[in-house]
């Protein structure tokens, strides 16, 4: 389990990115990860066995050291990592969850009419295919960028307070117990730690600006949808997304074997999202009645004209 | 064998996991395994070598160090690691146990074409009859195996603080001498991190638990409401 199995993991969340957020996710790749790994453990290897205090006393430059350096930069910018990297594993379990849904949706249709090789077609395409970052995905994902935001943050913040800024000093002057009296401390390779620290700060903050980016792009876009979704509907009255086209194909198939001619009912399948509307034959249908028959069990659907 | 092929194994569960399950073996792999391998490993590093004791008496060190570590945090979260991620396997063998069956029914009823015994292969069993309760024993021994090194960590390094300095008269060394302890603060950052990383992980498990018991009461109240109580025995018996 190393750095390789995470970017394993990331990697495939790739996919249902904007392009920002593949940018964003080869910068901490490029920019942070492997230089980490690369380069900057290797300039800390031997932070304490080369920190060297001026004094024989046994145990002062322990305790000197454990004082100046309550946790390493190296462990910090892990735990950063680590943590920045995690919402994105939000995205991919919404968008897995999806899939398994549509899945289910494509085997109950193909089930009820369509042949085999129709389904294992659709199921291929579902596989590959990128879903559009809408509806509750949408919340999902930026929600894992207001996380993302939150963790950058609170560790530069936590690495300012800890280090008192971004510089590493030569020298410190420490007088904790054992250390017989005030005593000078010595820091190996300040300037490439120095170096190296103003590197990942400003890899951190390119990080930032790129998810502030968008997160705003995403916002625009969304805000564009609704003002285009508005206006086509004032325009034309039907509007189908792609949830509601596949639904509409379910509900097609289901219909020709369980339509009730006798109760002079038409039945309807309740999604499998009840709490959302779904648009067909430019009404808006609100899923809000469930009745059995003795006989068979006839779904009603509310048909309003429910404006959004 | 290393992390990465216990990680390849045991992701192989994840098929046949609750979504709770799922998200807790998410936490496990990267927020204990990856944080334990790429970080805290580093800072235990050098805890013997960091080890210095005030006295230049030869074992003296080695002594105390051994008084008062005597199995490393890095050791113990290891074996705790693998012993809660090693229930798993018990819902894997009863998964593959099933799959076999399954494949002798289907060559006995003359179904032994390879696209059927493919679709056994890639089939997700429902959480039901026989493999609910293993899956809920699973759970259980998961809970126990962490609880069980929580208290162990508890018993052997009192508090979870590590201290900078201890003071030992252990056998060769002359007197109470005082020992430092490397990166205390470090050490304890990460010790308390990984416990409440533990404790997420055992109330993800309890969850599991309520949500699995919640789940067999709403499917057999549903089916009580269609048949009698000895239908319904026998439909328990049968599904075993």
């Amino acid at each position: 389990m190393s750095w390789v199995a995470l970017y394993t993991q990331l990697g495939g969340v790739n996919k249902h990115s904007t392009s920002l957020g593949k940018i964003w996710l080869s910068v901490l790749f490029i920019f942070r990860i492997t230089i980490l790994v690369l380069a900057a453990e290797s300039v800390w290897r031997d932070e304490q066995a080369d920190f060297t205090c001026n004094t024989q006393q046994p145990g002062c430059k322990n305790v000197c050291y454990d004082h100046f350096f309550p946790v390493s930069h190296i462990r910090l910018w892990c735990l950063q990592l680590i943590f920045v990297s995690t919402p994105a594993l939000l995205v991919a379990m919404h968008v897995a969850y999806r899939k398994s849904g549509d899945k289910r949706h494509i085997i109950a249709a193909s089930r009820s009419g369509g042949d085999d090789k129709t389904r294992q077609v659709d199921l291929e395409t579902l596989k590959r295919r990128r879903l559009s970052i809408t509806g509750p995905l949408w919340w999902t994902y930026t929600c894992s960028l207001l996380f993302r935001l939150i963790f950058e943050a609170g560790f530069m913040f936590a690495f300012y307070f800890v280090y008192d800024g971004f510089q590493m000093p030569r020298l410190v002057k420490c007088e904790q117990w054992p250390c017989p009296n005030k005593v000078d401390c010595f820091i190996s390779r300040p300037t490439e730690k120095t170096i190296f620290t103003i590197f990942m700060v400003v890899s951190s903050a390119i990080c930032m600006v790129l998810n502030v980016a968008e997160l705003a792009y995403l916002i625009t876009k969304a805000l564009m949808r609704c003002s285009t979704g508005i206006s086509k509907r004032r325009t034309s009255g039907h509007v189908a997304t792609d949830k509601s086209l596949l639904q509409n194909k379910t509900n097609q198939m289901l219909l020709s074997s369980v339509t009730d001619s006798s109760s002079n009912k038409t039945a309807y399948v309740l999604p499998s999202f009840p709490n959302e509307l779904f648009l067909t034959g430019g009404l808006l249908y609100r899923p809000t009645v469930l009745s059995k028959s003795p006989n068979s069990a006839t779904i009603v659907g509310q048909r309003s004209d429910v404006k959004e | 064998m290393n992390w990465a092929s216990f990680y390849a194994v045991i992701s192989g569960v994840n098929r046949h996991s609750t979504g709770i399950g799922r998200i807790w073996l998410s936490v496990l792999f990267i927020f204990r395994i990856l944080v334990l391998v790429v970080a805290a490993e580093s800072v235990w590093g050098d805890e013997k070598s960091g080890f210095t004791c005030n006295t230049q008496q030869p074992g003296c060190n080695s002594v105390c160090y051994d008084h008062f570590f005597p199995i490393s945090h890095i050791r113990l979260w290891a074996l705790q690691l693998i012993l809660v991620s090693t229930p798993a396997l018990l819902v894997a063998m009863h998964v593959a146990h099933r799959r076999h069956i399954d494949k002798k029914l289907y060559k006995l009823s003359g179904r032994a074409s390879p696209k059927d015994l493919e679709q056994i292969k890639t089939q997700k069993m429902k959480i039901t009859g026989a493999l609910w309760w293993t899956y809920i024993i699973s759970l259980f021994f998961r809970i126990i195996f962490e609880v069980t090194f929580m208290y162990l960590f508890y018993m052997i390094y009192p508090g979870y603080k590590m201290i900078r300095l201890v003071k030992c008269d252990s056998y060769p060394c002359p007197n109470t001498v005082d020992c430092f302890v490397s990166r205390p603060t470090e050490k304890t950052v990460f010790t308390v991190f990984m416990l409440a990383v533990s404790g997420i992980c055992i109330l993800l498990n309890i969850a599991e638990v309520v949500f699995l018991a919640g789940k067999a009461c709403g499917r057999h109240l549903s089916n009580a409401g269609d048949s009698t109580m000895g239908a319904w025995i026998t439909q328990k018996l049968c599904s075993y």
